[in-house]
């Protein structure tokens, strides 16, 4: 639906789909409470949604409409939500894992300094391959490491960086053994498989509860489309893509329940319906929804907004009527 | 926040010593409602003038006080009172980090060698025992992942002072300042605030070479959403420090090398400096002279030369970088109608030219010659000694250009 949005106009920029590829998000997130962290990269719509981000929310962000979850202002790749605890949406590869480290933190802090002892906040930093050669990957290991923080690494190794092989960029591919380097567990799942991711992140989640540390996960994943809508995909070998079309993770679930008797294909197809109705309403809410206004373009930037100043006439220029119409010059 | 420049007390007499253990600036007490700045010249043996800010060496020298008359404020006797305490500049930050850290349990120090061994320049001296290593927290060399953990920190509900151990080397973080520090309260649209405060020491130093003398206000003064603050003595340094701290913006707190050893005496009770406020240093007629930080002393110093002249200089310390307060600045340009900028910043892209653009910008009108700009030079900062005093403003170019201003 959001390819169709984009090539009708309706959103523009950067949007990075992470079809074939949920199986991490649910395995991983649907094992979280409400006050664990995520923070994830520009392939964010799945972790907002299933961090609990409404639908409307996403979607009306992704059509830059005030109605959206960061009013329009942040966009495709920058999906935050403070009710949610989703840290973001990062555009930068590797600049969302300190922001992350730093929650994890910052939840160590709460239960040691601030003696609120039940504080047991998880956070999960999701990243993908070609940021695993990137310095502040490497640097919030050690971090992480050294001071036991609650945080799990995810890493969604879908093989391919934009159009960059991760064979082509890496000295050494099995990145989860990296993690071991720095003190703390690698873990390697199949990532298109969501009970096992299940299985893996309960483990490091716990671990990460208990206050025992971080744990390193990678999840071998694979991406059906390209990098992004931009991107013609032209460089990847289609038996390769064949390969892991055959264990779509969506598909993979249903013949699971299926088989094992734990939902009827009536159930299914009525779930199925149901998201697509989700998905309907969703955008319709969007295209309906206002555009901002000029008033908004100076509002958020900062949270105190004396920070723009004293104007000529000696008063904080916030406080000018016309700044907040958007007319007044800053 | 109205404007400061009120009169000035009376200049007291100072006693001269001649047997000074070591090199310090002796202010009397200072309010920003009634600004009062004495400054003393440093006159070396053989007779030059010394810039009197390296606290390094041992110097016998006279003591020469100001002999300016000036203009007596009601409140001049509150002011003079012999309350409060002396205080080192580098003291005086971590008086105001310790107080902010006692009063909100939420503040905490994260930078390299900020704990155990106290901050390399002393400004978190013996945090790290009374707070513990984890509020003190002292970090791995990765100042790119630290700031960002502490943008993190500041996103989920702490208030982390992030030091730099120097000012360059935040340059690594710039990644990080850039693009989650001054912009993730709007992407997000405003659900996240990170009241986060990044310090530390820049600016040219003695002799510490290209890479250790780097004034990054110019880099970062473009990053929308963060506020840029530069102290410059132990009040407003104290003040800032606290202002900082309480803020819930992101702000930049941008110390010099050279300063942290001044001796001031600053009021016992609790006080913070407006952020966004300039200090008006010494009220004046013929031509307002804008600085900030180091520069503030050699602006002075050249202020005693040009008193001596028959000029009057008004010397405004602009203090808040990032937003320019145009209030007290505009004021000073509708009286004296001439301008002279000096800055630490090299000429091209510095503080000293959005000053320029937004003083042409606002009060065209009131000017009767060109605004001045004195900078450094658009040069790597040499290591040699003679290289590096003619990289800076030096006092005797400040005199040439006022004086060629008020021709």
């Amino acid at each position: 639906m959001c390819a169709q949005m984009y090539y009708r106009g309706k959103m523009f920029g950067f949007v990075h789909l992470y079809n074939g590829q949920e199986a991490v998000s649910t395995g991983f997130i649907k094992l979280l409470k409400k006050e664990d962290s995520v923070v994830s990269t520009y392939r964010d719509h799945v972790h907002a949604l299933s961090k609990g981000v409404p639908a409307r929310a996403v979607m009306s962000e992704l059509f830059g409409k005030t109605t959206g979850c960061c009013r329009g202002q942040g966009g495709s790749m920058h999906m935050f939500s403070k009710e949610h605890n989703l840290l973001g949406g990062f555009a930068f590869i590797g600049e969302g894992i300190p922001v992350a480290t730093g929650a994890a933190f910052t939840s160590k802090y709460r239960r040691e300094v601030l003696k609120e002892a039940d504080c047991d906040h998880v956070t999960l930093a999701f990243f993908g391959d070609g940021t695993c050669n990137n310095g502040q990957f490497f640097e919030c290991l050690n971090m992480a490491a050294l001071w036991k923080l609650p945080i799990v690494f995810v890493v969604e190794n879908n093989l391919w960086a934009i159009g960059m092989s991760h064979l082509r960029a890496t000295s050494d591919p099995q990145i989860y053994k990296k993690g071991p380097a720095f003190g703390m567990p690698g873990i390697h799942v199949n990532g298109m498989d969501v009970l096992k991711v299940r299985a893996v992140a309960q483990t490091a989640i716990a671990r990460a509860r208990s206050g025992e540390g971080p744990t390193l996960v990678e999840c071998e994943t694979y991406r059906f489309r390209g990098h992004s809508l931009a991107d013609p995909d032209e460089l990847r070998d289609p038996a390769e893509k064949a390969h892991y079309a055959a264990r779509d993770p969506i598909t993979a679930l249903k013949k699971y329940l299926i088989e094992n008797n734990l939902a009827t294909e009536v159930e299914l197809k009525a779930i199925d319906k149901k998201i697509e109705e989700v998905v309907e309403d969703a955008v319709e809410f969007a295209d309906e929804s206002p555009h901002p206004t000029r008033s908004q373009l100076l509002e958020n930037v900062f949270a105190d907004p004396k920070g723009f100043g004293i104007g000529p006439d000696g008063r904080y220029r916030c406080e000018d009527p016309k700044f907040t119409e958007g007319t007044a010059q800053v | 926040m109205a404007a400061i420049f009120q009169g000035v007390g009376a200049a007291t007499a100072l006693s001269p010593s001649n047997s000074i253990a070591s090199k310090k600036f002796q202010l009397p007490t200072r309010r920003s409602v009634s600004a009062r700045k004495r400054g003393i010249v440093l006159v070396r043996s053989d007779g030059s003038l010394n810039l009197g800010l390296n606290s390094r060496g041992r110097r016998d020298q006279p003591l020469i006080t100001n002999a300016v008359a000036t203009k007596s404020d009601g409140s001049a006797a509150s002011t003079a009172s012999k309350s409060g305490h002396e205080i080192l500049l580098f003291e005086a930050l971590q008086e105001g980090l310790e107080e902010e850290m006692d009063r909100d349990p939420r503040v905490c120090v994260m930078g390299e060698d900020v704990g155990h061994y106290g901050g390399s320049y002393k400004v978190t001296k013996g945090l790290a025992e009374k707070f513990g290593d984890l509020r003190v927290l002292d970090t791995p060399i990765a100042e790119n992942s630290f700031t960002g953990m502490g943008i993190g920190a500041a996103m989920t509900g702490l208030r982390p002072v992030v030091e730099g151990m120097n000012m360059g080397f935040l340059l690594l973080a710039f990644n990080q300042i850039s693009n989650n520090c001054g912009m993730l309260h709007y992407t997000s649209g405003g659900q996240f605030t990170i009241p986060i405060v990044i310090r530390g020491p820049g600016g040219v130093g003695r002799q510490l070479g290209a890479e250790h003398s780097q004034r990054l206000e110019s880099y970062f003064q473009s990053i929308p959403g963060i506020q840029m603050v530069a102290c410059s003595t132990p009040y407003n340094a104290k003040g800032l420090m606290k202002a900082a701290i309480r803020s819930e913006n992101p702000v930049i707190l941008f110390e010099h090398v050279l300063l942290y050893n001044l001796k001031e005496r600053i009021p016992d009770e609790d006080y913070i400096c407006n952020l966004e406020e300039a200090e008006m240093v010494r009220p004046g007629e013929h031509v307002t002279i804008l600085t900030y930080s180091r520069m503030r002393y050699h602006v002075m110093q050249a202020a005693k030369t040009l008193v001596n002249k028959g000029y009057d200089p008004e010397v405004i310390d602009i203090r808040s970088l990032k937003p320019f307060d145009l209030y007290t600045i505009g004021n000073s340009v509708k009286k004296t109608h001439r301008v002279l900028i000096v800055e630490e910043c090299m000429r091209t892209g510095g503080i000293g030219a959005s000053l320029t653009a937004a003083i042409n910008e606002n009060f065209h009108d009131y000017l009767d010659a060109p605004i001045v700009c004195l900078s450094s030079q658009d040069v790597p900062t040499p290591y040699a000694g003679t290289l590096e005093e003619w990289t800076v403003v030096q006092p005797a170019q400040i005199v040439t250009a006022v004086e060629q201003l008020c021709k």
